[in-house]
C-alpha cells in the first residue's frame, strides 16, 4: 500500500513536469499543425540556463531565495528569445511547403542546439544545487519532499494561468482564433505572425520552468536531457489529444503515473520476466492502446471525416 | 531533356563503369576506410529507397523505421553466430549457422510481418498520430534488445551480438581477400559490389512498384484517403501492404549489415537513425527515387566528410583543436539540414510531380 | 431475388442518423430505379450530404437499412460499395491533387483491374496488357467527360469545371451502376452547367442511373426524372418535378427557410 502510494505521489510529480512540456507542444501543434521537434532540447536549455544563473549568483553571495527566482526568470526569458529565434528561422520560411519539410528543420534545429550545449557546458553531468532543506514528509508510509511538493503546486499553478490567458483574455482569444482558422482570423485583423510568435515565446517559458523543475527533482542537469523529456511529453500530448490544451495536462499526468506504476508492478504483473528497465516500453504501449481504441487521442476531437 | 535512346544507354554504361571502378578510385585517392564508408551508404540508400515506399508514395510518416533494420540484422546475428549456442548449449549444442542466403528471404519476411504487426493497431491513425506510435514501436524493439538477455539470453543485451559469419557467395567468404583475373579485391571492395547488386535490385524494385496499379493506389491513399476509398481502394490492406514491403526492404538491408559487421548492438538501432533515414528521404525528395538515393549518398556521407575535415580545418586555422570535433560535426550537419530545406523545401530533387508543378507555377 | 432487374436500383428503408444527440436523418425511405436521374433537393443542412455519406459508407446508418441491386448493405466499408456499383462525387471537389488528370482516372479502374505486387514486379504480358487497358480505358473518359488538356496536367491545374468533370470521369472509370453526384453544378457559370447537364443525359443514355444533390433547382427540375426533398433529415415531398415544385411543404420549406 505504501508503494502504491509512493509511486502515485513519484507519478504526479513527474507528470506535472510532463504536462508543462507537452503543453508547450500542444499549443505549437494547435496553431501551426506542427511538430516542434526541437521543444524537448528548450527545455533542457532552459534547465541549464537556469542552472548557471543559479551558479553564478550563489557564487556572488545572493540569497538562495532571492538567486531562485531571479535564475528562473533569466532562463525563461532567454528560453523565450530561443523559441522566437526557432519560429523565425527554421519555421517561418516554411510555412507554406511540403508538410515534412518543417519536420526536417526542427530535426535540424535540435541537433545544433544540442550540440552547442554540449559545446558550452560540457559532456558531464551538473549537479543542481540545494538551495533549501528539502524536508522530507511522511505521508501514509510514502515520502513526499519540500521540492515534490513545490513543483506539484508550481505547475498546477502555471497550468491554471494558462488556461486564463487562452480562455480569458485578448491575445488568448486570438490565438484560439488563429488555430480554428488563420485565414478567417487574419481577415478578422488578428496579426497572426505575431500571435504565432507570442505562442512559441509561451511554450518556451513553460519549457525553461519544466526544465528547472526536472534538474531541481533529480538534482542534475545535462546536455542529453532534452530529448527523452521531449519525447516522452510529446507522447503525453498525444496521449491527451495533441492540440487539446486540457489533454496535454491530463496526458503528462497520465504518463506520469502510468510510468511510475508501470515501473513499480511490472516485474510483479510478469512474474520477474520484465524488470523495471521495461518502463518506457510501457508508457509507449499504453500510448498505442489509447490511440487504437480512441485515435484522436483521449480529450481530441472525434473528427468525423466531412466530406 | 528526354535522352535518346542510344545516349542513354551510353550514360548508363559508363555509369556502370564508374561504379565498378569506384572502390578501386576510391582505395587509391582516400584510402581503404572510405570505400567501407561507401559501403554504409549503400546501406543507407537501400533503408531510405524503403521508408520512401511508406512515406513517400503511401503518405504514411514512420519514425521508427530503423525497427525493421534492426529485425532483420538479428535475424541473421541469431541464426549466424555462436550467440546461440553459447546461451543455450542444450538446445542448440553446435550454434545454428543458418547459410546468409537461407536467412535473408526469411529475415525479409519475418521483418514484414514485423511491418503487419506495426501497420495493424495504426490503420485508423493520421498523420502525427501515426508518427509517434511508429516512434514508439522503434523505441519498443530497440528496448527489448537491450534487455531481452535476462532472464533468457536471447540478444545478449547491450553487449550486442559478435562473431556473425561473414557472407559468401558462391562459397567465397566476402570477408577475405579474392583474386580474380590477377586483381586483388579486398573484402570491402567485395561487400561494395555486392550492396551494389542489392542497391540495383531495390530500385528495380521501386521503380516498377511505383509505375504500378498498387503504387498509384498507395499515391491516390496519400492524396486523400477518403476520395481513395470511395474510389474502392481497399486502403486497409493496400496501407498493410506498404508497411510490410517497406520494413521488407529494412529487414533485407539489416540481414546485410550484419554480415558486413559481425556484430549488431541495439545501438546502431536508436531512434536517430530512423531519423537520419527519413532526413534522407525528405532531403532528397520525397517520392522521387532519385532524390531519395541522392539524399542518402550526402547524408551518409556528410557526416563523414566532416569528421575526417573538421580536425585539420581547426588545426589550420588556430594551430590547435579548440572545439571538441564530434560536436562541432553534428552542429555543421545540423546546421546543413536546417539551410538545405530551406532553401529547398521539396527536396533536392523534387519528385517529378512537384518538378513539373514548379515548371508551370514559373509559366503562369 | 431471382428478378434483380425488376427491383429498383437502390431501395432506402427507415434510414436514421445521429451524431451526438443530434438527428441528422430520420426515417427516411426512398427507392430509385434503374436508368433514371433522381434528384435530391433541400435547403442547407437538410441532411442531404448526410444520406449521400450514408449511402456511399462513409458514414454509418444508425436505424434502418438499404439495399443495392439485390443485396442488403449495412456498416459496410466505401470500398465495398464502390465495388457493388455505387461511385461518388464530392461537394468540395476531393481529387488527388498532386497527381496527373489521367492518373486520377486511372485510379479510378483500380476496382476493375487485377495486378498485384508479382504482376507490378515481373510485368508480364497480363500486367502489360492490363497497364496498357487501363491508361487507354482512362484516356476515352478524359474525352467523353471533355477534359482535352493533356493528361499530364496535374488535377490540381484544371480550371474549376474541369476538376469537377475530372471527378466524374474518376467515378465512371469504376464502371458504375449508380453515380452520385454530390452538387456538381456548384460554383459553375451558366455555360459549364449547361455542359454538364448535356454530359449527363449522356451518362444516363448510356445506362448508368444518377443520383443527383443540387442547389440549383432549375438543373434539377430540368434534368431529373424523379426528385425527393429533404427538410430538417425528414423526406417531406417526392415525385416528378413538376408536382414537387406546387408541393406546399416543399415551397414552405424553401421561403420558411430563408436560405434560399
Amino acid at each position: 500500500m505504501e508503494i502504491l502510494l509512493q509511486q502515485i505521489i513519484n507519478g504526479l510529480v513527474q507528470g506535472s513536469v510532463y504536462a508543462l512540456v507537452a503543453l508547450g507542444y500542444t499549443m505549437v501543434y494547435g496553431i501551426l499543425g506542427l511538430i516542434n521537434f526541437a521543444h524537448g532540447e528548450v527545455v533542457m536549455v532552459g534547465a541549464m540556463l537556469a542552472l548557471s544563473a543559479l551558479t553564478a549568483l550563489l557564487g556572488w553571495g545572493v540569497p538562495p531565495l532571492l538567486a531562485l527566482p531571479i535564475s528562473l526568470i533569466l532562463a525563461m526569458l532567454g528560453c523565450m528569445v530561443l523559441g522566437y529565434g526557432i519560429e523565425r528561422i527554421a519555421y517561418r520560411p516554411l510555412r507554406h511547403a511540403p508538410r515534412l519539410a518543417p519536420l526536417i528543420t526542427a530535426i535540424g534545429v535540435s541537433i545544433v542546439l544540442q550540440n552547442l550545449a554540449m559545446m558550452v557546458w560540457g559532456r558531464q553531468y551538473h549537479a543542481f544545487p540545494q538551495l533549501i532543506a528539502n524536508q522530507p514528509h511522511l505521508i501514509g508510509g510514502a515520502i513526499i519532499n519540500d521540492i515534490q511538493i513545490i513543483i506539484f503546486i508550481m505547475a498546477l499553478a502555471i497550468m491554471a494561468g494558462l488556461m486564463v490567458v487562452v480562455h480569458r483574455t485578448r491575445l488568448g482569444r486570438a490565438m484560439r482564433a488563429v488555430a480554428e482558422n488563420q485565414h478567417a482570423a487574419q481577415l478578422m485583423g488578428v496579426d497572426i505572425n505575431r500571435v504565432i510568435s507570442i505562442t512559441f515565446m509561451l511554450g518556451s517559458a513553460l519549457a525553461a520552468v519544466a526544465g528547472l523543475m526536472v534538474s531541481a527533482n533529480y538534482g542534475l542537469a545535462h546536455y542529453y536531457m532534452g530529448f527523452l523529456l521531449g519525447l516522452k511529453a510529446f507522447t503525453a500530448a498525444v496521449l491527451g489529444g495533441i492540440g487539446n490544451l486540457r489533454g496535454a495536462m491530463l496526458g503528462g499526468l497520465l504518463l506520469g503515473l502510468i510510468e511510475s506504476l508501470g515501473a513499480g508492478y511490472i516485474g510483479d504483473m510478469t512474474g520477474g520476466f520484465l524488470g523495471s528497465h521495461y518502463q518506457d516500453v510501457f508508457a509507449f504501449f499504453v500510448l498505442i492502446a489509447v490511440l487504437v481504441f480512441r485515435p484522436s487521442g483521449l480529450l481530441g476531437e472525434r473528427i468525423a471525416e466531412r466530406a | 531533356m528526354k535522352l535518346p535512346v542510344q545516349r542513354a544507354k551510353i550514360v548508363f554504361w559508363l555509369a556502370l563503369a564508374a561504379l565498378l571502378l569506384l572502390p578501386f578510385v576510391t582505395d587509391a585517392l582516400l584510402g581503404r576506410g572510405w570505400v567501407r564508408i561507401a559501403d554504409f551508404a549503400m546501406l543507407y540508400i537501400m533503408l531510405a529507397l524503403g521508408l520512401n515506399i511508406v512515406v513517400g508514395l503511401a503518405g504514411l510518416l514512420d519514425l521508427g523505421y530503423i525497427a525493421f533494420f534492426a529485425v532483420g540484422a538479428y535475424c541473421y546475428a541469431l541464426t549466424g553466430s555462436p550467440h546461440l549456442a553459447l546461451a543455450f548449449p542444450s538446445l542448440f549444442p553446435g550454434g545454428v549457422h543458418l547459410p546468409f542466403w537461407i536467412v535473408l528471404p526469411l529475415a525479409a519476411l519475418v521483418a514484414g510481418g514485423f511491418g503487419v504487426l506495426l501497420g495493424a493497431p495504426t490503420l485508423r491513425l493520421r498523420g502525427d498520430y501515426l508518427a509517434i506510435v511508429t516512434l514508439g514501436f522503434g523505441e519498443i524493439i530497440r528496448i527489448f534488445l537491450n534487455n531481452l538477455n535476462a532472464p533468457l539470453n536471447l540478444t545478449n543485451g547491450p553487449q550486442g551480438i559478435s562473431r556473425i559469419d561473414p557472407i559468401r557467395v558462391a562459397d567465397v567468404s566476402l570477408n577475405a581477400s579474392q583474386e580474380i583475373f590477377g586483381i586483388t579485391l579486398p573484402s570491402v571492395h567485395l561487400y561494395f559490389y555486392l550492396f551494389l547488386a542489392f542497391t540495383a535490385l531495390v530500385i528495380f524494385i521501386s521503380r516498377r512498384l511505383e509505375k504500378s496499379r498498387i503504387g498509384r493506389a498507395w499515391m491516390a491513399i496519400r492524396e486523400d484517403e477518403v476520395a481513395a476509398s470511395a474510389m474502392g481502394i481497399n486502403t486497409r490492406n493496400l496501407k498493410l501492404l506498404a508497411f510490410a514491403m517497406g520494413a521488407m526492404f529494412g529487414g533485407v538491408s539489416g540481414t546485410l549489415f550484419a554480415g558486413f559487421q559481425g556484430f549488431v548492438s541495439p545501438e546502431s538501432f536508436s531512434l536517430m537513425e530512423s531519423i537520419m533515414v527519413l532526413c534522407m528521404v525528405v532531403l532528397g525528395g520525397m517520392g522521387n527515387i532519385a532524390g531519395v538515393i541522392l539524399g542518402g549518398v550526402l547524408l551518409a556521407l556528410l557526416p563523414e566528410v566532416l569528421r575526417h575535415g573538421i580536425v585539420p580545418l581547426q588545426q589550420a586555422l588556430f594551430g590547435k583543436t579548440v572545439v571538441d570535433p564530434e560536436s562541432l560535426r553534428m552542429l555543421l550537419f545540423g546546421g546543413a539540414l536546417i539551410v538545405m530545406m530551406l532553401y529547398r523545401p521539396a527536396g533536392l530533387l523534387p519528385s517529378r510531380v512537384r518538378r513539373r508543378e514548379l515548371d508551370t507555377d514559373e509559366a503562369a | 431475388m431471382n428478378n434483380i432487374a425488376a427491383l429498383p436500383l437502390l431501395q432506402l428503408s427507415s434510414i436514421g442518423k445521429q451524431f451526438g444527440g443530434l438527428s441528422a436523418l430520420s426515417d427516411v425511405s426512398l427507392h430509385i430505379r434503374r436508368g433514371e436521374i433522381y434528384g435530391l433537393i433541400g435547403p442547407n443542412g437538410a441532411g442531404k450530404t448526410t444520406l449521400f455519406n450514408v449511402i456511399t459508407g462513409l458514414y454509418q446508418a444508425n436505424a434502418g437499412e438499404f439495399q443495392f441491386n439485390g443485396h442488403s448493405y449495412k456498416a459496410c466499408k466505401p470500398h465495398v460499395l464502390a465495388q457493388a456499383g455505387i461511385a461518388r462525387t464530392f461537394q468540395n471537389i476531393r481529387l488527388f491533387a498532386n497527381l496527373t488528370a489521367l492518373e486520377n482516372v486511372m485510379i479510378g479502374r483500380h476496382l476493375r483491374t487485377r495486378a498485384g505486387v508479382f504482376g507490378a514486379l515481373l510485368h508480364n504480358l497480363a500486367t502489360r496488357n492490363e497497364e496498357r487497358a487501363i491508361a487507354k480505358r482512362a484516356g476515352e473518359l478524359l474525352h467523353y467527360v471533355g477534359i482535352e488538356k493533356p493528361g499530364q496536367t496535374l488535377a490540381k491545374h484544371l480550371s474549376y469545371g474541369e476538376q469537377r468533370r475530372l471527378e466524374i470521369a474518376r467515378a465512371l472509370a469504376t464502371d458504375p451502376l449508380l453515380l452520385a453526384l454530390d452538387e456538381p453544378a456548384a460554383g459553375m457559370n451558366a455555360t459549364e452547367t449547361e455542359s454538364l447537364k448535356a454530359l449527363l443525359q449522356m451518362i444516363r443514355a448510356s445506362g448508368i442511373t444518377v443520383l443527383l444533390i443540387e442547389h440549383d433547382v432549375k438543373l434539377i427540375m430540368g434534368l431529373c426524372d424523379r426528385v425527393a426533398v429533404l427538410d430538417y433529415g425528414k423526406k417531406i415531398a417526392e415525385g416528378i418535378p413538376e408536382e414537387v415544385r406546387l408541393n406546399p411543404g416543399v415551397i414552405a420549406a424553401y421561403l420558411g427557410g430563408g436560405d434560399e
